[in-house]
C-alpha cells in the first residue's frame, strides 16, 4: 500500500507546487486575453523579468525575500503599463497575426536583453533560511519552500477569486469580458480597465516568476521555453476566466510531474496530446466563455 | 514572361479580372536574380540553396497564412515530416532525389490532411495552440524515436543519388543550387496557379469574411482543409530539399524556431502577396549569415525590434510598404 501511496503523495505535492506557479503566471494572461482578445505571446517576459528583478534585488542588494518580491511586482507592473499604453494598445481589435508577431518580437528582444545583462546562466535563487530545508508534517517530511509555495498559491487564488467575484473592479472585469460594448455603454471606463488589468496580470506574472524561481529557473530562454506551458494553461483553462486556468494548471502541473517521475521518456508527448484532445473536446477551454 | 501589349488586353471589369493573373515582367525578376547570383556568388551557393528551399517553405506558409488566413505556429510539422521522409529514404538506399521529393510531399500532405481535419474546426487562440501542439508532438516523437530518426544526434548516413542520374551533389553546391531553383520554380507555378484560381479566390473570401462565404454556399471547411494539405505537401518538399542538399536531418526540423522564423521572414517580405517569401527569406537569411555569426544575442535583439516596428509602422512588410509608396506616388 505505502509503495503506491508514497510516490503518489510525492507527485501530488510537487505537482501542486508547480501548478501554483503556473497558475500565478498564467492567470493574468487569461484575463487579458479574454478581456482584450489579445494574443500575447510575450506574457512570459513579464514573469521572467519579475524573476530577474527578485533574484537581483536579493542577491546583489541583499533585499529581504518578501520585499524583493514586492519590488519585482511593482517594477514589472509599472513597466507593463508603459508597454500596454505604447505598444499593445495599438493592436487591440487588430489582426491576430499582428499581435502574435509583435509579441514574438518582444520575446526575442527580452531574450537578448536578459542575456546581455545577466549572462546565459540561470540565476541563483536562495529562499530565506526559514523557508529552506524540510518540514515535518507528521507522516513524512516535505521541502519547506514548496509547502510555502502551495500555501502561498492557495491564499492568492482565494484572494483573486474573491477580488473578481466580490469587488467592484472584479465586476467590471467580468462585465467587460462578457460583453465589451455593453460594458462601455453602461459607463465602465474600459480603457482604464484594460491598463489596470494588464498591469495586475503582469504583476502577478512577476510574482509567479519570483516565487517560482526554484521550480522554473530564471535564465534568458525562460520566456520562450515555458511559453508553451503558459499557453496550455490558458487555452485549456479558457480565456477570460479565473477558475479555468486554475484547473488547467492543476491538471498540467500534476500530470507533468507524474510523467517526469514515472515515464520520463513519454512526458511532453503525452501532455501535448492531452492538450490537443482537450481542445478538440472543448475548443473554448474547460470554463471558457469568450 | 512577356508583358501584355496594351492593345490586346481585354477592357472593363472582365479586363481587370483576366489581367490580374497574367504574368508581369516584374515576376521574372526573382528568377533573373537567382540565376545571376549563381554566377556572381560562387562561394555562397550552399547558403543560396538553403535560401531557395526556404523560399518554397515560405510560399507554402503564405498559402495558408496569407491566403487562407489560418494563423499557424506549427508549420514545421510538415517541413520536418518532409525532411525525415526524404532523409530516411536516402539513408536506406533509396537516394533518388525526385523519389524523395514525391514521398516527402505525399507524407507531409497526409500529415497535413489528417491533422487539419482535426484542428481546422477551431479558430483564434485554440487553433494557434493546436497547430503548436501538433508540431510539438512530432518534435517529441522524432526526438525520442532514437532507433529510427537518430534522436537528438540527427539522422545520419544519407546517400543522395545524382539528379537525373547525371549531376552529383558537389562540394560547392552547384547542383544543389540549381536543383533547389528548379523545384522552387515548379512550386511557385503551382502556388501561383492556385492563388489565382477560383479556389484561391474562395480562400481569400474565407479569410476576409467566413460567414459570408458560408452564406453563399462555399464548403468552407473543405476548402481550408484542401489548402492546408497542399501547403503541407509543399512544406514537405522544402524540408526534403534541405535534407537532401545538406545530407542531414536534425530534430530541430520539427522545432518551434522552424515554425516561428519563417513567419518572421514572411512578415518582413509581406504576407499574402505571393512574393513576400522571395524578399523576406533572402533578406533574413543573408542578414543572419552576416550578423548572427558575430553575435547571436544582438541578432535576436535587432530582429525582435524590427518585428515590432514592422507590425506597428510598416504593415505588409517590404512589399506592403512598396505598394503604399507607389500608391502615394501615383496620386500626385
Amino acid at each position: 500500500m505505502t509503495e503506491i501511496l508514497l510516490p503518489a503523495i510525492s507527485i501530488l505535492f510537487h505537482g501542486l507546487a508547480f501548478a501554483m506557479v503556473l497558475y500565478l503566471i498564467s492567470v493574468g494572461l487569461s484575463v487579458t486575453m479574454g478581456l482584450m482578445g489579445f494574443v500575447n505571446l510575450a506574457h512570459g517576459v513579464f514573469a521572467m523579468f519579475g524573476g530577474y528583478a527578485a533574484t537581483t534585488l536579493m542577491n546583489r542588494y541583499g533585499v529581504p525575500f518578501p520585499l524583493a518580491l514586492l519590488g519585482a511586482v511593482i517594477i514589472v507592473g509599472a513597466a507593463s503599463v508603459v508597454f500596454e499604453r505604447v505598444l499593445y494598445r495599438r493592436l487591440y481589435g487588430g489582426a491576430e497575426l499582428d499581435q502574435v508577431l509583435m509579441t514574438i518580437g518582444l520575446v526575442f528582444m527580452s531574450v537578448a536583453l536578459a542575456k546581455y545583462f545577466w549572462g546565459p546562466l540561470a540565476q541563483l535563487f536562495q529562499p530565506p533560511a526559514v523557508l529552506s530545508g524540510q518540514i515535518d508534517l507528521g507522516f513524512r517530511e516535505f521541502p519547506t519552500y514548496r509547502s510555502f509555495l502551495i500555501v502561498c498559491g492557495g491564499v492568492l487564488v482565494t484572494a483573486l477569486w474573491l477580488g473578481i467575484e466580490r469587488t467592484r473592479f472584479g465586476a467590471q472585469i467580468r462585465a467587460a469580458v462578457d460583453n465589451l460594448p455593453m460594458a462601455e455603454s453602461v459607463g465602465i471606463n474600459t480603457s482604464q480597465l484594460f491598463t489596470l488589468s494588464f498591469a495586475l496580470g503582469s504583476g502577478l506574472a512577476a510574482l509567479g516568476g519570483g516565487l517560482g524561481a526554484e521550480i522554473l529557473p530564471i535564465y534568458p530562454g525562460y520566456a520562450t521555453d515555458y511559453l508553451v506551458d503558459f499557453l496550455i494553461v490558458v487555452s485549456v483553462g479558457g480565456l477570460g476566466s479565473i477558475r479555468g486556468p486554475f484547473f488547467a494548471a492543476l491538471l498540467l502541473g500534476i500530470t507533468d510531474t507524474a510523467f517526469k517521475y514515472l515515464l520520463p521518456e513519454l512526458g511532453s508527448f503525452f501532455i501535448y496530446a492531452l492538450t490537443l484532445a482537450l481542445l478538440m473536446w472543448r475548443p473554448r477551454g474547460l470554463v471558457g466563455s469568450a | 514572361m512577356t508583358e501584355i501589349a496594351a492593345h490586346d488586353a481585354p477592357q472593363g471589369t472582365v479586363g481587370i479580372f483576366s489581367r490580374r493573373h497574367r504574368l508581369r515582367w516584374t515576376e521574372a525578376l526573382p528568377w533573373v536574380i537567382a540565376l545571376a547570383s549563381y554566377f556572381a556568388f560562387p562561394n555562397y551557393l550552399a547558403l543560396g540553396s538553403q535560401i531557395l528551399a526556404t523560399i518554397l517553405y515560405g510560399l507554402s506558409l503564405d498559402l495558408v497564412l496569407g491566403y487562407a488566413g489560418i494563423v499557424t505556429l506549427g508549420h514545421a510539422a510538415f517541413f520536418g515530416t518532409g525532411a525525415y521522409a526524404a532523409g530516411l529514404l536516402a539513408a536506406h538506399g533509396y537516394g533518388e532525389p525526385f523519389l524523395g521529393l514525391v514521398v516527402a510531399a505525399i507524407s507531409a500532405g497526409i500529415v497535413g490532411c489528417l491533422t487539419g481535419a482535426i484542428i481546422l474546426r477551431t479558430s483564434g487562440l485554440t487553433l494557434l495552440m493546436q497547430t503548436l501542439m501538433v508540431a510539438a508532438m512530432l518534435h517529441e516523437a522524432a526526438n525520442k524515436a532514437n532507433s529510427i530518426t537518430g534522436g537528438a544526434d540527427g539522422l545520419q548516413g544519407m546517400e543522395v543519388k545524382p539528379v537525373f542520374g547525371l549531376f552529383r551533389f558537389d562540394l560547392y553546391g552547384k547542383t544543389a543550387y540549381l536543383y533547389c531553383l528548379g523545384v522552387l520554380f515548379i512550386g511557385w507555378i503551382i502556388v501561383r496557379r492556385i492563388v489565382y484560381s477560383p479556389f484561391g479566390r474562395s480562400l481569400t473570401g474565407i479569410r476576409e469574411n467566413e460567414a459570408r462565404m458560408h452564406a453563399i454556399g462555399t464548403p468552407v471547411f473543405r476548402r481550408r482543409l484542401t489548402a492546408y494539405s497542399i501547403s503541407a505537401a509543399l512544406a514537405g518538399v522544402s524540408g526534403a530539399l534541405i535534407a537532401q542538399t545538406t545530407q542531414f536531418v536534425a530534430v530541430d526540423a520539427y522545432g518551434f524556431e522552424r515554425s516561428g522564423n519563417i513567419l518572421i521572414m514572411l512578415l518582413l517580405g509581406g504576407i499574402g502577396r505571393l512574393y513576400g517569401a522571395f524578399i523576406g527569406v533572402p533578406l533574413y537569411m543573408i542578414a543572419q549569415d552576416q550578423f548572427a555569426e558575430i553575435d547571436p544575442v544582438y541578432w535576436y535583439f535587432w530582429i525582435g525590434l524590427l518585428l515590432v516596428l514592422v507590425v506597428l509602422f510598416a504593415r505588409g512588410g517590404a512589399l506592403g510598404t512598396l505598394e503604399r509608396l507607389k500608391a502615394r506616388w501615383s496620386k500626385r
